[in-house]
């Protein structure tokens, strides 16, 4: 496919891989953070870490918009649709995030629920449409990509008069995350979690542009580079930071011009504030209550808000003890560091939410990189 | 409609408006949110590994 293709050539790959060999320099290590998952699957699928030199380490971000989902947020839509007969619609991957009581929603449809994957916020709407006599919840999750299609579909049902209508709103920032990130002791106090600069995340960066990194680089010193989701582009950013480093500066650059500028899709960003405002605070899976860190309903629209409809209160729920996700969303531990990677927790069964979606650093883990764990040994 | 490498899909435009048809369109949950621009991309190819001489591109 054109603009996809070019940028996935294993030659120039080689070519950037040899670049960042000979700039990066041998007396200090360089870690960067890329914060979206999107970035996370490309690096684990086209192998982009192995081109890397040795002193070049990624850490793997919170920016998978299903792995940041707390537990208690997947209850409150297990219990629409079994405690209030409602029609839930959602996105694929959130089916099988883990919930209480060994839950996912896609255990729930299997004890009856009516729980039902959309493509897009659209398509639930049209379900709504189809059966006037149900109440029906569109549970919406995501960054700022997936944020403007939901307040379209609040508008539209608004304007249709829809009745039967609402959205169970989750949808969460990416700017406040990475201040968290910056914020957090590990990165702040102890430095356990070196960050030397950001790959900043690609369909994000559309929406909302270049401009809200900015404050990443002037007030913490961090280098930020916008990258496309193709390897090379991941690559090419990844020795725009390396240069950066050496350099001693810290600017927000941008790999990815062919679709992001610096004030981003303002149609889409008018769209969202006209339905949305901010949440004083959010519990993130793995970050916990994060300040201003996603967005609610505008009281103009409180009939298409699910939790005004429903009575549905959030209840924070601990995440399975074993389970490492919390500490590998914040870039603390590898996914290998988790007891219960690979064994108990797998893709057709996981336990923790970075092993649903293949953004997650654990599926992406075990689905490209887990047999380069194993050392080759000769008979 | 778009064309995804052969799979014909009705997506939606109301978020990029100026969208016609012959664009490249970035597809997120069924809607548009960016258009790719062709200059931009060529730029980017040839910066690929290039001396530092090419960096700098500010945003």
């Amino acid at each position: 496919m054109k603009y996809i293709d070019e940028f996935r050539d294993g030659d120039v790959a080689r070519k950037i891989a040899d670049r960042l060999a000979t700039e990066a320099r041998g007396d200090r290590q360089y870690s960067f953070m890329e914060f979206c998952g999107g970035h996370t699957h490309a690096i684990s699928r086209y192998g982009v870490s192995e081109l890397l030199p040795t002193n070049v380490r990624m850490i793997h971000g919170p920016g998978c918009p299903v792995c940041v989902l707390p537990i208690g947020r997947v209850d409150m839509a297990i219990k629409l649709a079994l405690e209030h007969d409602v029609i839930v619609c959602t996105y694929g991957d959130t089916m099988r995030v883990p919930a209480s009581d060994s839950l996912s929603l896609t255990k729930a449809k299997a004890r009856g629920g009516d729980i039902r994957m959309v493509y897009s916020a659209a398509d639930a709407l049209t379900v709504a449409r189809d059966n006037p006599e149900r109440q029906v919840v569109f549970f919406a999750i995501g960054f700022e990509t997936t944020t403007p299609p939901t307040a379209l579909a609040i508008l539209r049902a608004q304007r249709e008069g829809l009745k039967n209508f609402s959205v169970l709103c989750c949808h969460v920032l990416t700017p406040s995350a990475i201040t968290h990130i910056l914020e957090s002791p590990e990165v702040r106090q102890y430095g356990t979690v070196p960050i030397d600069g950001f790959i900043g995340p690609a369909h994000v960066s559309i929406v909302i542009g270049a401009a809200p990194y900015e404050h990443f680089a002037e007030e913490y010193r961090k280098p930020v580079v916008i990258a496309g989701f193709e390897p090379l582009d991941v690559m090419q950013a990844i020795l725009m930071l390396v240069r950066q480093v050496n350099d001693g500066r810290a600017h927000v650059e941008n790999e990815f011009t062919r679709a992001v500028d610096r004030d981003g899709n303002l149609a889409a960003q008018q769209k969202v504030s006209e339905v949305f405002e901010l949440r004083p605070s959010f519990e993130w899976r793995g970050l916990g209550e994060v300040p201003y860190s996603a967005l609610k309903i505008r009281p103009a629209f409180a009939e298409f808000d699910a939790e005004r409809r429903f009575d549905v209160g959030y209840k924070p729920v601990a995440d399975n003890k074993a389970c490492e996700c919390g500490a590998i969303l914040r870039g603390v531990k590898k996914p290998t560091d988790c007891k219960i990677f690979g064994t108990v927790c797998t893709p057709e069964n996981p336990v923790g939410s970075c092993m649903v979606s293949s953004e997650g650093a654990c599926a992406a883990h075990y689905a490209y990189g887990r047999f380069k764990d194993i050392p080759v040994v000769t008979a | 409609m778009v064309n995804l490498g052969g799979i014909r899909k009705e997506v939606s435009i109301e978020l990029v408006p100026e969208a016609q048809v012959g664009d490249y369109v970035i597809v997120h949950v069924g809607h548009a949110i960016g258009m790719i621009d062709p200059d931009e991309a060529e730029r980017t190819l040839a910066l690929f590994g290039e001396m530092s001489a090419a960096t700098g591109v500010s945003a």
